[in-house]
């Protein structure tokens, strides 16, 4: 995997509405080469949206987004994954009858042509998430915990610079997350800057170089991750949640 | 020309409301099982069938019949969802689609071995009826047609709307989880909305036999024309599988006035794949999403 | 190596075997491939891209008409005209797909875009008399002309449509193993996963719409010069649209062997059923109906997939 060049991501001003609704308003970020950003905010708050704006998904309302200084806005997502920017998604989504490598293999068709070398680069990216024993295993008989690595693996296939993680810890147990942790900074030791969106608090601070808090889609915090976690706005916007959750 | 115009509009309302009656059959199984039932047509074939034998063997008026031959199809609606289409509610969509392929292609083909392919037609003393509106032939069958079928739709939407088992089948349309919860029997009301929609064609096929021709394959056309029907009013929508009947029927009619052969298909054809492309939640929208 | 050596076999006896055959027997022989090669077709865009078209009898007529209307009008070969039919049938399935994938259809309104299609296209043969409309076109077919794909006998016929066959299941299986089909099976299963991974699910689609449309047309080409008869209800019609998807999910969609398989169950069934019940028009078809109705029911991944289930199997199923 080569090491990011350029600017990396800036998003400015991005706003999307879904009719009346307001997703997402006037939201700013950046992603520096070589950098880890975790986006965290309540449920609700727009997150995913963001996500799917930036990878392709939907058209944003208004506002840039620029990767390594090319424009995405308008591109369909396989272009923006030709671009160097892959995504996961929060409910995973393998390709039921194809094995683990064969899953694999569709992503790193992206810079490979012929069949035996993406079949090689996906054995190794195979073996480099942790799955080399189930290599063969069709996906749909693949655990919870090995099919996001499997999201995650098919993402790296393509040789991102920049990879969206989207709650790939969810639904995992304590162990679980551990390992994922570890192979995010793998990922993270071989050059591919991450933004990553995550409920589990401690993995996200652990990692995280900077924190962006999003809350009824805008951001009301970006900064280190000791700061921000006491940020008075932050805590209330999860204690509101957890408020209201308390008081049901 | 504008006699012409007149004529063909008057036409094509009035098979508009035979459209718009079949396709409200098949809007409703789609609002609720959520799949685009290809045998629909073929329902309809053999309620013609129905229709014609208890004419010519027992000498029951096509309209009267409709008083056995609904809660005949009722049944065999409800049955055919038991045994075929509930087995199968979890199966992939493009799987689902093809049992009512299958069940298109057995019925078709069962009335082929039973009736022969031949054309045959149901004569009434008032099957030749007609009277002049200014200077527009109106044909009388036609138009008894027109206003049964728009009765029967009527009568479905009361219930729909006023009674418990109506309420339910809406229910089930929007929500299935939500309505197994309030205590919805699901499985009763899926049954039940094949086999109104499976009545609802029975009875349209028996409207139409004074003064169409009754073969196998007489449901293809109109199966086609459903579609277009319920793609243009919205697919679920009610409401716009009437209007959307009216509209594809002068849409045919107006064709077959102005163009020469059986080119009048084209027109409808047309207006199917352009609003499928531009517009598919429907003119009027659609509703349970695309 | 037994499924090797059973392939071997087979391949050997549908080489040697026909000319020993009597002439009802290599009839049967010959619609069984033909039908098998109109499900391979139909398998690359529907079994393998997951897109059920239910009017591939749209390209199927596009490739018989104009090969025949070369042959009559201008004296082309119907083996050229083969190709001119199979251009122009893809030409016209990369625009039909084009309108349909490109606004999103997909599923059963896919399919039924595919039905109007097709139906349009009957109702313009209809109409047109440079076409011949309801009444067709006849194909010479005297003597042997072999440059002009008019063989005198059944047999050359056969071997014919056995190279077709051959060569299009060999397609499926270089498609199955290239690139393109993992890219055809990832959009498949799930396109926006697909389309996240780097793959242009709308160049994949219209690649296979293409490779279909044109092999479909060829199998046109094949009718009109074996049955020396086209009509539009005959080339355009539901007949051939199912006719040819029914061996493909009956065998196995997204399988090579599938078609093949699906046809020599179905085909045969069908012309009992006829010799059967003589004059009863429509049993066989009854029975198709209650086939696929059971097959999906029980056999959702068609006969293959049942067969590679009673043993644990590696590699790609449909």
């Amino acid at each position: 995997m080569s090491a990011a060049v350029g600017p990396g991501l800036e998003i400015r001003g991005l706003t999307k509405r879904f009719g009346g609704l307001v997703a997402v308003s006037r939201f700013d970020l950046t992603v520096a080469p070589g950098e880890i950003v975790g986006l965290i905010g309540p449920n609700g708050a727009g997150k995913t949206t963001v996500f799917h704006l930036v990878a392709g998904f939907h058209p944003p309302s208004e506002g840039t987004i620029r990767f390594e200084g090319t424009s995405l806005v308008g591109l369909k997502p396989h272009a923006i994954c030709r671009l160097g920017l892959a995504r996961t998604f929060q409910l995973v989504q393998p390709f039921a009858g194809l094995t683990t490598l064969e899953n694999v293999m569709v992503g790193a068709f992206n810079r490979s042509r012929e069949v035996a070398e993406a079949r090689r680069r996906a054995g190794e990216i195979v073996d480099f998430v942790g799955l080399g024993p189930r290599r063969d295993v069709p996906a749909r008989h693949l655990t919870l915990s090995d099919r996001k690595r499997l999201e995650v693996a098919r993402g790296l296939a393509t040789e991102p610079r920049l990879l969206l993680l989207d709650e790939v810890m969810s639904g995992l147990n304590p162990t679980e997350i551990e390992a994922i942790i570890g192979l995010i900074r793998r990922i993270h030791g071989c050059g591919v800057s991450l933004l990553i969106i995550e409920h589990v608090m401690r993995a996200i601070l652990a990692l995280s170089h900077r924190l962006v808090v999003l809350h009824h889609g805008e951001k009301i915090a970006d900064g280190a991750p000791a700061v921000v976690a006491r940020d008075p706005r932050v805590v209330e916007a999860y204690l509101g949640e957890a408020g209201e959750a308390a008081a049901r | 020309m504008t006699w012409l115009f007149f004529q063909a509009v008057v036409s094509g309302l009035l098979l508009g409301g035979v459209y718009g009656l079949v396709a409200s059959g098949l809007s409703l199984i789609f609002g609720v099982l959520r799949i685009i039932n290809f045998a629909h047509g073929a329902v309809m074939m053999l309620g013609m069938y129905a229709s014609y034998w208890l004419f010519v063997l027992l000498g029951v008026d096509p309209y009267l019949s409709i008083l056995l031959t609904g809660p005949l199809f009722f049944g065999i609606g409800v049955l055919i969802q038991r045994l075929v289409i509930e087995p199968n509610r979890a199966a992939a969509e493009h799987n689902q689609l093809l049992i009512t392929l299958g069940l298109a292609l057995f019925f078709e083909n069962l009335a082929l071995v039973l009736w022969q392919g031949d054309f045959r037609t149901l004569r009434v003393s008032y099957s030749g009826a007609s009277f002049m509106l200014g200077d527009v032939l109106v044909e009388v069958p036609r138009l008894i047609a027109a206003g049964g079928a728009l009765l029967i739709a009527l009568a479905l939407w009361a219930f729909l709307r006023w009674t418990d088992a109506g309420k339910a089948i809406r229910a089930l349309s929007e929500e299935q989880e939500g309505a197994r919860l309030v205590g919805i029997d699901v499985a009763r009301m899926r049954g039940a909305a094949f086999g109104i929609g499976s009545a609802c064609v029975a009875v349209a096929g028996a409207l139409v036999t004074p003064f169409f021709y009754i073969a196998p394959d007489v449901g293809e056309s109109f199966n086609i024309m459903a579609f277009v029907v319920v793609v243009l009013g919205g697919m679920g929508n009610f409401l716009g599988a009437l209007l959307g009947g009216f509209i594809v029927g002068l849409a045919e009619s107006l064709g077959a006035a102005f163009l020469p052969g059986s080119l009048k298909q084209l027109v409808v054809f047309a207006l199917f794949v352009i609003v499928l492309l531009l517009r598919p939640q429907g003119l009027f929208g659609a509703r349970g999403g695309r | 190596m037994a499924g090797r050596l059973a392939i071997a076999v087979g391949l050997a006896g549908l080489v040697a075997g026909p000319p020993l055959l009597p002439k009802y027997v290599l009839e049967v022989l010959i619609s069984i491939l033909f039908f098998a090669y109109l499900g391979a077709s139909w398998n690359i865009l529907g079994g393998y891209g997951g897109q059920f078209s239910f009017g591939h009898a749209a390209f199927f007529g596009i490739g018989a008409y104009t090969s025949t209307l070369l042959f009559l009008q201008l004296g082309v070969s119907p083996w050229l005209g083969m190709l001119a039919g199979g251009g122009l049938a893809a030409a016209f399935g990369l625009f039909a797909g084009y309108l349909s994938f490109r606004y999103g259809l997909r599923g059963p309104y896919f399919s039924l875009v595919t039905l109007a299609f097709a139906e349009m296209l009957r109702v313009v043969a209809v109409n047109w008399k440079a076409v011949g409309s309801s009444l067709g076109l006849v194909v010479p077919r005297r003597g042997s002309a072999p440059l002009h794909f008019v063989f005198a006998g059944k047999l050359p016929y056969y071997y014919v449509i056995l190279g077709m066959v051959l060569g299009a299941l060999a397609i499926c299986r270089a498609i199955e193993r290239s690139r393109m089909g993992y890219a055809l099976v990832a959009v498949r299963e799930n396109e926006d996963a697909a389309e996240a991974a780097g793959v242009n699910a709308l160049a994949t689609k219209l690649s296979a719409m293409a490779a279909s449309s044109f092999l479909t047309a060829l199998g046109g080409t094949f009718y009109a010069q074996y049955f020396a008869y086209i009509d539009p209800s005959l080339t355009f019609g539901p007949a051939i649209s199912i006719g040819g998807l029914l061996p493909a999910i009956v065998g196995g969609a997204g399988t090579v062997i599938g078609p093949l398989l699906g046809s020599f169950v179905l085909t045969p069934v069908s012309e009992l059923t006829r010799a059967a019940l003589r004059g009863r028009a429509g049993a066989d078809i009854m029975l198709y109906g209650l086939i696929l109705i059971l097959v999906i029911s029980f056999l959702p991944n068609g006969l293959v997939g049942w067969l590679r289930g009673r043993r644990p199997a590696a590699g790609r199923a449909a």
